[in-house]
């Protein structure tokens, strides 16, 4: 049986589908047959994050209304074998997820994947609701920011109470919280919240910290997940990310600003 | 005793009798689910005439209001008409659903027989259609916790392990509430007896719900963006700065909220 991650956060613009992409190749590279879909629909980004948008023919509410199977929806990646990518529809609206069709679609994909990621949608309507009903894991994506973490918190109350589990009364949703666009160096210096502060609010288990980094609007632009750049400091975060999920013990990094050292200074100064 | 004797000892039965008697009484007839709105409307309202509000029994009229309007947030309502001086015993012309959360609240629902006859025909079709749609609905964190249609067997308490996330509401009807974990602001806490708090209190506390004046709030560290007892609320606004953080209790003292430190 699959297990049902949900990228989620509420609030907009925090990395919810740089995230996605990540993930699932980083699953998908350890040998997990993994699915992403995007249900974002009306505003379709996963298929251009995991460069894949020039192969999009049918799409999850195609499937969902029964006008094209699984099998010509999925597109395959090109980089690893495991990974597939369920796109968004961009001419429709969420109103065309509906529970029955979303769950019958998820029943679907998870008779042959280990894993499927949801990238939700940003807000807490309907879009937001179908992605996160059916998990049974769920990612929320903050930015050290105080009305992303309330967002998160508000997210993290529906998660608790409209979803399958808990509806069927079964053990809660697993949260996870991922720290994105960290800068350290505003931590310090007292203008971003901490992890510490947003920990104090949310309280979840901690799955990484990805630092503020240039390499992913170059790798979003380039259709590329980051987690693929491994010399960039958020790819080898999000790699961290993802051996954690797996429940490998990896010691937290980028939380704090590099120190410049005597020699450096001297010649980059 | 004494009046007793003073009666004829004919049998038992005289010691009361039942009758039936008919009282004009005001009625709140609501146009708005939205509280807030109401509370603004009615605090000028009373201002002008503080005498004839007190200790005024009001029926609250829930027939206009539009279809689909959403839950009436009878807690919060009965507190503020409380906290004005009213007496707030009743509704009528609520749909099942108004009329289960009312009850909850010990409300009597009152049935208006012309209203009934008049709306006969699409109160069934509705309440059909309410009884289908709501099935899954009461989880919804938007519904107050406590506050489930089909109204469960009261314990007297409420106890929650789990962090109270923004926009969260808990009721404890007929009890108190206590809470072992933190409570985020834009959440919502509210009980019929005192409340208490075992980790940061950053949301709203409303204890003494349904006019308990000797309801109180105890916190661990207070946070919180209001804090009420019995409809006597402050903001975070009012609230001394060196009463945050630390652990205080919030009481009436001669209908006074009052802010100590434990």
């Amino acid at each position: 049986m699959a297990r049902i991650i949900v990228i989620t956060s509420g609030k907009g613009g925090v990395g919810k589908t740089t995230t996605s992409a990540a993930l699932a190749m980083g699953l998908a590279q350890r040998g997990r047959r993994t699915a992403v879909i995007d249900f974002d629909v009306g505003l379709r980004n996963l298929d251009l994050i995991m460069g894949c948008e020039r192969r999009v023919v049918f799409d999850f509410v195609n499937v969902i209304n029964e006008e094209a199977n699984l099998n010509q929806a999925l597109i395959r990646d090109k980089r690893c074998d495991h990974l597939y990518v369920l796109p968004a529809s961009q001419t429709r609206d969420k109103e065309a997820l509906t529970k029955e069709g979303v769950g019958r679609v998820l029943d679907e994909l998870a008779q042959t994947f280990d894993f499927i990621v949801c990238d939700s949608p940003a807000g807490i309507e309907h879009g937001a609701t179908m992605a996160m009903y059916f998990a049974d894991d769920a990612v929320v994506v903050t930015n050290p920011e105080v009305s992303s973490v309330r967002d998160s918190d508000r997210m993290l109350g529906i998660l608790s109470s409209k979803s399958r589990r808990a509806e069927a009364n079964e053990e809660p949703i697993r949260e996870y919280l991922l720290l994105t666009r960290y800068d350290p160096q505003r931590v310090d210096s007292g203008e971003m919240l901490s992890v510490d502060d947003v920990q104090e609010i949310l309280s979840l288990h901690l799955l990484g910290i990805v630092p503020e980094s240039k390499a992913v609007l170059t790798s979003s632009n380039a259709g590329i997940p980051v987690i693929l750049d491994r010399e960039s400091d958020a790819g080898q975060a999000y790699a961290d990310m993802v051996s954690r999920y797996l429940g490998e013990e990896v010691p937290h990094r980028f939380l704090h600003a590099e120190k410049k050292g005597f020699l450096s200074r001297l010649f980059r100064g | 005793m004494a009046v007793n004797e003073e009666k004829p000892k004919s049998d038992v039965s005289s010691s009361f009798e039942l009758k039936a008697a008919s009282f004009t009484l005001p009625i709140i007839r609501l146009l708005d689910t939205d509280v807030e709105a109401v509370a603004a409307r009615l605090g000028t309202k009373v201002e002008k005439a503080p005498d004839f509000f007190h200790n005024t029994p009001v029926v609250i009229d829930l027939g206009s209001l539009p279809e689909g309007a959403g839950e009436v947030e009878f807690p919060l309502l009965v507190g503020l008409l409380r906290g004005y001086g009213m007496i707030p015993f009743g509704v009528r012309g609520g749909n099942p659903a108004q009329n289960a959360a009312a009850e909850a609240l010990e409300l009597a629902v009152l049935r208006d027989s012309y209203l009934r006859r008049k709306k006969a025909a699409k109160e069934t079709k509705d309440a059909e259609r309410e009884s289908e749609s709501r099935a899954p609905a009461p989880q919804g964190s938007d519904a107050p916790i406590g506050l489930l249609p089909g109204r469960r067997a009261n314990p007297g308490f409420m106890l929650i392990t789990r962090p109270v996330r923004s926009g969260q509401r808990v009721y404890a009807a007929g009890g108190d509430l206590s809470i072992i974990a933190a409570v985020s602001s834009g959440a919502e806490l509210m009980a019929d007896g005192n409340i208490h708090v075992y980790g940061p209190l950053r949301g709203r506390a409303l204890a003494g719900m349904s006019g308990n004046l000797e309801a109180r709030i105890f916190c661990q560290d207070l946070q919180a963006e209001l804090v009420s007892i019995a409809g006597h609320y402050r903001v975070s606004e009012n609230i001394p700065v060196e009463m945050r953080g630390v652990p205080v209790q919030v009481f009436l003292d001669q209908k006074i909220l009052r802010i100590e430190k434990l």
